[in-house]
């Protein structure tokens, strides 16, 4: 990787942390709101459904800037969070959750259609030979779901490395700290003779994009096949 | 013993049903939308019925007036559900042993090396199960609720979605598991010849309510109780197996009366169900002379049941058991048949379907 310079080179990998973190650490509460969208219903579901959508709708730049309200050093939760040391402002991690937030729409609605694509009969089998419902949910829906978790994680994965507006609202453009490659691009087109180093890295976020897709391409066809009863 | 009451009401009709199923296989019997399967769910613990008490082997499984419901994962139950319903990401060996895994490990169980030879499914334990043809995903279906150390085994239509071909692979298993296995068997099924080869007992069931219970033969044979229609009507003779023929028939004996059957490969002495279909059955007020057909069963006329069609059931006590005949109304007037007369009933042997005979537990 000599072509890219050292400036560059840090926003490749720190935006690969912050999407990588993002992704790993959403996709537990993706898994688990998904499911309560797919299968239950209690009082506030559509409110639920509605914040769960609601970052796909909005300016990022809203986003971002409600993040910096709330989870700001100032911010009520931010407040709270900074007393115990975990400071999201103007850090990585604050990218991290601000690609975390605008990537959990997608995450969750591929992971809840493939919820609703397991046959609930499949889980009635299951209860009727004695797996509990937590149970059921690991041996059966879960490992059947698989095909849209692992799509739902890409998915996730690259809105995460693309993501521009909320981020750079919530914690600016800090070279090493929170300069993803988007924000990189951004910043390179603003000064003179800063071409080259943006296309180089246009160039780095197609390979990527191109990557992520082929490779839930071929896990996805994988388990599918796997999943849907076929000797692979 | 299972023991169930049960009140269910449906938008168009309601379910109010009472019974007990001694051990064997108990078919609940009727067409459909007779509030079988509703049943056989309460029981599994899949439907919550408005009001009711199961009783299964002294555990109380469903008792409405003391609050108790038992989740279905606690229930103990094998469940044979008509699609199968096999895991398709688990291999064939991975859905024999899934209840297994949550049974607790004293309880006594089916030996699975038994249980894949009875199905004969060895071949098959490394497949996964979208390859499989029907009847080994049902052979399957069964193994697995098998070997979850099931005190009750529930089969909701276990064969409606195969083919002829394809039941009569899977009708032996089910005689099998009925004579083999002391778990207690409750069957849902609208077919009468399926009812006639394997139940102990039939509760036959009509509009959410039970209209009769008890022996196969009994309630089959029984000209009013016709939950499938007078098309399917049918008696059910028990028959022993005396002797086989070069021509290819086998000779058996009902009550005293030979019959003569396409070639039953039963060994000799061996007990056998043997269903007719009413509407196989001539009439002759006279001892029938020069006819080809070999089985004539003599009998005097019990009962005579006119239905809203051109046909008339009679029901023939004979030395075999009683048969049921349909004829046409128009037939009954010109023979004058009235209860209480001698007439003779008179099977081809041809028309009675291998899948009509089946074993039956000692």
């Amino acid at each position: 990787m000599n072509w890219l310079g050292p400036e560059e080179w840090r926003a490749v990998a720190l935006s690969l942390q912050v999407s990588v973190w993002a992704t790993l650490v959403s996709l537990p509460l993706g898994i688990f709101v998904a499911y309560a969208l797919a299968r239950w219903s209690f009082p506030g579901k559509q409110l639920l459904n509605g914040i769960v959508l609601l970052p796909l709708i909005l300016p990022p730049v809203v986003t971002g800037y409600l993040l910096l309200l709330v989870m700001g050093t100032q911010g009520p939760v931010g407040g709270l969070l900074a007393e115990f040391g975990i400071v999201f402002a103007f850090r990585w991690t604050g990218a991290a959750l601000a690609a975390g937030i605008m990537a959990f729409p997608l995450m969750v609605r591929a992971i809840r259609l493939s919820f609703e694509a397991v046959d609930a009969k499949l889980e009635q089998a299951g209860a009727t030979l004695g797996a509990a419902p937590t149970w059921v949910f690991l041996t059966v829906t879960l490992p059947m779901s698989l095909p849209g978790i692992v799509a739902g994680a890409i998915l996730a994965f690259a809105k995460a490395m693309g993501e521009f507006g909320a981020t750079i609202t919530f914690v600016s453009n800090i070279p090493g700290q929170t300069r993803t490659i988007p924000s990189a691009i951004y910043a390179f087109l603003q000064v003179p003779g800063g071409e080259s180093s943006a296309m180089k890295l246009v160039l780095v976020s197609v390979a990527v994009a191109m990557v992520a897709l082929l490779l839930s391409e071929m896990i996805g066809r994988r388990v599918a096949a796997r999943v849907g009863g076929r000797d692979a | 013993m299972l023991e169930v009451s049960i009140r269910h009401a449906y938008p168009d009709f309601t379910l109010d049903a009472r019974f007990e199923a001694p051990p064997g296989l108990t078919a609940l019997f009727g067409r459909s939308g007779s509030g079988k399967t509703t049943i056989v769910n309460a029981v599994a613990g899949l439907l919550r019925p408005d009001a009711g008490r199961i009783v299964s082997e002294d555990r109380v499984l469903l008792n409405t007036d003391r609050g108790i419901r038992l989740p279905p994962h606690r229930r103990r139950l094998g469940y044979i559900f008509q699609e199968g319903r096999l895991f398709p990401h688990l291999t064939v060996r991975q859905n024999l042993h899934y209840g297994a895994w949550f049974a607790s490990r004293r309880t006594p169980r089916e030996d699975a090396g038994k249980v894949v030879e009875l199905l004969g499914i060895g071949h098959l334990l490394d497949r996964r199960s979208g390859g499989l043809s029907g009847g080994e995903k049902q052979r399957v279906a069964i193994g697995r609720a098998l070997l979850s150390a099931p005190r009750l085994i529930l089969a909701d239509e276990p064969l409606a979605a195969l083919d002829e071909a394809r039941k009569s692979e899977i009708l032996p298993y089910f005689e099998r598991l009925r004579d083999e296995v002391a778990v207690p068997i409750l069957y849902v099924s609208h077919s009468a010849s399926e009812v006639a080869r394997l139940a102990t007992t039939v509760v036959a069931m009509e509009a959410g309510r039970i209209i009769r219970r008890g022996s196969a033969a009994e309630v089959l044979s029984d000209p009013a109780i016709l939950p499938a229609g007078a098309r399917e009507a049918g008696s059910v003779l028990t028959a022993t197996v005396v002797a086989h023929h070069a021509d290819g028939l086998t000779e058996l004996d009902a009550g005293g009366v030979r019959l003569f059957l396409p070639r039953v490969e039963q060994p000799v002495g061996r007990k056998l169900r043997v269903r007719i279909a009413a509407h196989d059955v001539i009439l002759s007020r006279l001892q029938p002379e020069g006819l080809s057909a070999l089985n004539i069963l003599p009998g005097v006329v019990e009962d005579v049941r006119q239905g809203q069609g051109p046909g008339v059931l009679v029901a023939l006590a004979t030395p075999a058991g009683r048969l049921l005949v349909r004829i046409t109304r128009r037939s009954a007037a010109q023979l004058e048949i009235g209860v209480g007369q001698r007439a003779y009933g008179v099977v081809k042997t041809v028309a009675v379907a291998p899948t009509d005979i089946g074993v039956t537990g000692s």
